[in-house]
């Protein structure tokens, strides 16, 4: 089914987006619906993005529900790990 | 019947008098007089993309002059479907008024064709099933054919961008085919269920036909989703309804 619902967030940072180059991310979309190439009839999808740039700017991921959670954990386990100070 | 047809890319008026992009796909013959039906494919929420565009051909190859717009064109002009669907996505997606809108212009596009009967179906896929719905309860169609789509009936959830339609369906203009998978959860089996009985209840023309061994999206031939049976079943009982209410 397409689920219809969408969550976004702002963004300060950088993806590695077509034709290799890297651009300013503004803007992430996340959102569980249909694939356009993962292999599942589901997936949390997330596109990091900059609308400013066009619809093309845009880094896409695919993941099953459970790379998703262990993506999530990996980047709370990342980020618990930073010495004290060095966040920004 | 031939299997000779044209493609191309056209622009249609759409909803608030908008030039749409769509795809227009016209079987080969003479084009000048009103011999055949029209069909509009509403696309799914993945996109304008090559597989609806198949979609559209094949329907061509059945007889009929068949045309898809770009729903996603306002917010994405020129990108590939799949950063056409992000981008409107990450907009609401497309409001229900501006979808009766595009679907109006383009059975209007095919109507003015000088090979039209004046009769025009539509169909839709997924979020396009619902579509399809939708579009037969507020414009003047001749059928609409339902492939699996969420939230026509049944709870939707308030965080939603959309309702359901059963405030619609009184309204529903023409004779509606819907085709379902029974392991399908959206819709799920008892949400095709409260749709058939208020088709039945308030007297209007439908054929349903669910599958087992089938789910969500079991047309689509790229997908794990996709079951040849139900599919190939299917692609039979929409080509059948056509030559019944497009005639």
């Amino acid at each position: 089914m397409c689920t219809y619902t969408t969550e976004t967030a702002s963004m300060d940072g950088s993806a590695k987006g077509p034709g290799g180059a890297w651009f300013h991310v503004t803007d992430a979309t996340v959102y569980y619906d249909h694939p356009v190439h993962a292999m599942a009839d589901h997936t949390l999808n997330i596109d990091l993005a900059d609308p400013s740039r066009g619809p093309g700017a845009r880094v896409a991921l695919e993941l099953t529900a459970s790379s998703a959670r262990e993506l999530v954990t990996a980047i709370e386990a990342a980020l618990a790990a930073v010495p004290r100070g060095l966040l920004t | 019947m031939s299997d000779t047809l044209s493609a191309a890319t056209v622009t249609i008026t759409g909803a608030g008098d908008d030039e749409v992009e769509a795809y227009l796909a016209r079987p080969e013959g003479a084009q000048d007089a009103p011999s055949r039906g029209g069909v509009v494919v509403i696309h799914h929420m993945p996109g304008y993309d090559r597989a609806t565009k198949e979609m559209v051909r094949r329907f061509a190859e059945l007889g009929y002059d068949a045309i898809c717009p770009n729903l996603y064109v306002r917010e994405a002009p020129g990108a590939d479907p799949d950063d056409a669907a992000a981008a409107a996505r990450a907009q609401g997606g497309v409001p229900d008024d501006r979808l009766v809108g595009d679907v109006g212009g383009a059975a209007a596009y095919l109507r003015a064709l000088g090979t039209s009967n004046g009769k025009v179906g539509v169909i839709g896929h997924c979020s396009g099933g619902r579509h399809a719905v939708l579009a037969v309860c507020r414009l003047d169609l001749q059928a609409a054919v339902d492939c699996y789509g969420a939230f026509v009936t049944g709870e939707v959830p308030p965080e939603r961008p959309i309702t359901n339609l059963v405030d619609q369906l009184p309204h529903l203009s023409a004779p509606l085919l819907g085709l379902f998978g029974n392991e399908d959860t959206h819709p799920s089996p008892e949400e095709v269920d409260e749709l058939e009985q208020i088709l039945r209840d308030q007297g209007s023309a439908y054929e349903f036909h669910r599958y087992d061994d089938a789910g969500h999206a079991f047309f689509t031939v790229d997908r794990p989703s996709y079951r040849v049976a139900a599919a190939n079943d299917g692609w039979e009982r929409i080509a059948a309804f056509f030559d019944t209410q497009l005639a």
